[in-house]
């Protein structure tokens, strides 16, 4: 099939209950930085062959202990948050490895929205070809947010008005607009590409005259 | 006058399909998949009923799952046993192909790309494996990529890319027996930290990259993705070109020679435009080694345990505090000494026949420490066949080292081999997260001849000890 094919959900409006991934000396809380790929989906559930069924498994060593039992203090382990639509946390979310399953784990669990400081790029384009959208606000707005969300406050983020409404306070967000148009379209950018296979050809026959080298 | 161009700037030009409004289609010369993040990539092109658009420019082989031990017997865990069937199945449906675990030429995806001149400056190369930096060492533009975008280079050949900003590494000063190429790279993480490359292509460059062998600039390269850029590159040189010659995929014949002189045209023009930059000088570097549990948690082997109290940013500093319970260290005490139970030798970082060279150099007449349990796994069938030829083997197996089957093994611990909560290793791999070599292990990174000292003292040693 080729063209424009639905294969994830569009991404309008979201609301719900979001979670701080905290780190704390006990006085003061800070959001946690390097939240790598590791953590969010640990490398035993890579050994699936399929997209779905990993959010279980989801922030696998920070939620169960070695007997399986799940880790009270944990955020996602708390009542309210197991139904967590958006996480909020520190620096550099997404570091390590390209590992598509780390947004396929969020996804499944239900998170469609990850806010931080910053993103590691793979990561970070990998969310979009998932119907998750990480949004980049500053450290100080995040632990604002995330002081609300402490006390069970939701949030709302619209994406077509690049808008988070949270407590009565209203935080603006930026966003490359191409990424911005893959997710509300839900856009397969494979039919996409596919219609430019002329292209494709041209530049194959150039470059099989001009660097034939690479030829194989 | 044409604008000076940095050599990002000129793969990307020559590989560039369209300019869409927001984004650029670019061209993928070669793709190189493994077991772990192609299976649902190909799921993918099934149910769109798509097809690969050039199975040629595809080159596959099963690495993370694989055991090093015995291979004549069956993979005991199913799972991992299902994934290499999968893509074994995947590539003779769509002819891919596919390099099995009984051929030589099998092991790690990042070492048999270059050793079968599949790599080759100027070429953009990806893989679903962020490690795919390491082809980076040959002048070509090579970064890792999702599942989905595995997918979209299978059926179009092309990548949906914006371009990234230039990011010039400039190191400076003269390598000694004691410092390595993954010094060089802890010092590169140390400075710009785990996020100081996003957003960038790095590009190497300075007399002592310049003097790195092609092994030392591919352990540079692996390890840019630790400093935050997907992609890190060295301009090609004599050393490149002498590399590649007549390996099996490499052009031939008058199509060699045009393509060497095309690749001497890569090299960054002189004026060029970098957005960042950055100078390290190596001459009173020491060996390093991480202390915690983010590549960028370096110090001096003969450095102190850093204090959270001496960090201002509270995140930063709860970052510490946290790293230290996890590796069960006390802050402000020297590294040195600490007691290690495992030392892992290999990885696409440190694999390679150099890396073996430089371990067994400090091995040989040594034996390891009684209540260590060492394992060397080369980094590809070729490179532990020409161990052997070397000797390298006897040397490692004498002084009480295993001598295992090429592939990823202990540095992700998908495999069998992998560390129990609380065991500490001296490992040459890449990443020292929490769990990554099993949950609860507790990683520190170093060089070669670093895990080879620390296997024999039986604790974090110091390389110059043992020269």
């Amino acid at each position: 099939m080729l063209g424009i094919l639905v294969n994830m959900e569009k991404f309008s409006k979201i609301k719900g209950i979001a979670a701080p991934m905290l780190s704390s000396d006990g006085n003061q809380f800070s959001m946690m930085i390097n939240i790598d790929t590791d953590m969010i989906i640990p490398k035993q559930f890579l050994k699936t062959i399929k997209r779905t069924g990993l959010g279980k498994s989801l922030f696998h060593e920070m939620r169960y202990d070695f007997e399986g039992n799940e880790i009270e203090s944990f955020i996602l382990n708390k009542d309210i948050y197991r139904d967590s639509k958006i996480i909020l946390a520190g620096n550099n979310f997404g570091c390590g490895s390209s590992r598509e399953h780390a947004p396929w784990a969020l996804l499944d669990f239900g998170i469609r929205v990850i806010i931080a400081p910053s993103f590691a790029d793979i990561f970070y384009n990998n969310c979009f070809k998932n119907g998750i959208l990480p949004i980049q606000l500053s450290e100080k707005l995040i632990k604002e947010i995330s002081e609300s969300a402490l006390k069970g406050n939701e949030l709302q983020v619209s994406l077509s008005d690049q808008i988070i409404n949270c407590d009565n306070k209203e935080f603006s967000f930026e966003i490359d607009p191409s990424n911005k148009n893959f997710l509300m379209e839900g856009l397969d950018d494979i039919g996409l590409t596919l219609k430019d296979t002329n292209l494709i050809d041209s530049y194959e026959k150039d470059a099989d005259n001009n660097l034939p080298w690479y030829t194989l | 006058m044409t604008e000076a161009k940095t050599i990002y700037d000129k793969i990307w030009d020559a590989h560039l399909v369209a300019d869409k409004d927001n984004y650029s289609l670019l061209y993928i010369d070669r793709h190189l998949i493994h077991e772990v993040t192609s299976p649902q990539a190909f799921e993918g092109l099934r149910m769109a009923g798509r097809n690969v658009r050039h199975p040629d420019k595809t080159l596959a082989v099963a690495d993370h799952n694989v055991p090093t031990t015995d291979r004549s017997v069956e993979i005991e865990d199913e799972e991992s046993k299902i994934q290499i069937e999968a893509l074994k199945n995947n590539c003779a449906e769509f002819g891919i192909n596919f390099i099995d675990m009984s051929d030589i030429r099998q092991g790690i995806v990042h070492i048999i790309g270059p050793e079968q001149g599949f790599t080759l400056p100027g070429s953009t190369i990806v893989c679903g494996d962020s490690h795919t930096s390491t082809h980076g060492a040959f002048g070509a533009l090579a970064h890792g990529i999702g599942t989905s975008e595995v997918e979209h280079v299978l059926a179009s050949q092309t990548l949906i890319q914006k371009k990234a900003k230039n990011f010039k590494v400039e190191i400076v000063g003269t390598l000694t027996d004691s410092i390595s190429a993954k010094d060089l790279a802890l010092s590169v993480i140390g400075a710009i930290g785990t996020a100081g490359g996003t957003g960038y292509v790095i590009e190497y460059m300075g007399n002592a990259v310049e003097s790195l062998s092609m092994e030392g600039r591919m352990t540079l390269c692996n390890l840019t993705i630790e400093a935050g850029a997907r992609a890190g590159l060295i301009a090609p040189d004599q050393k490149t070109f002498d590399y590649l010659k007549d390996r099996p995929l490499a052009p031939k014949g008058d199509i060699w020679d045009k393509a060497v002189s095309y690749w001497k045209t890569l090299p960054s023009d002189p004026g060029a435009h970098y957005d960042n930059s950055i100078k390290i000088d190596i001459d009173n570097l020491s060996p390093l080694v991480t202390w915690g549990t983010s590549p960028e948690d370096v110090i001096d082997i003969d450095g102190n345990i850093p204090k959270p109290e001496d960090i201002e940013d509270e995140a930063k500093k709860n970052a510490i505090r946290r790293s230290l319970d996890y590796m069960g260290l006390e802050a402000g005490e020297p590294i040195k000494g600490t007691k290690i139970d495992k030392v892992f030798i290999g990885s696409c970082t440190n694999g390679r026949i150099e890396d073996l060279r430089a371990a067994a150099s400090i091995v040989s007449q040594n034996k390891v420490s009684d209540h260590v349990n060492a394992i060397v796994v080369p980094g590809s069938g070729l490179v532990k066949a020409q161990a052997e030829n070397e000797g390298l083997d006897k040397i490692f197996i004498e002084a009480g080292f295993e001598w295992r089957e090429p592939g990823c093994s202990m540095c992700l611990a998908m495999n069998a081999d992998k560390l129990l909560p609380n065991e500490r290793c001296a490992s040459t791999s890449n990443r020292n997260f929490e769990g990554r070599q099993g949950r609860g292990g507790r990683t520190h990174l170093v060089s070669p001849k670093m895990a080879a000292a620390a296997a024999i003292a039986g604790c974090l040693a110091d390389v110059r000890d043992f020269s």
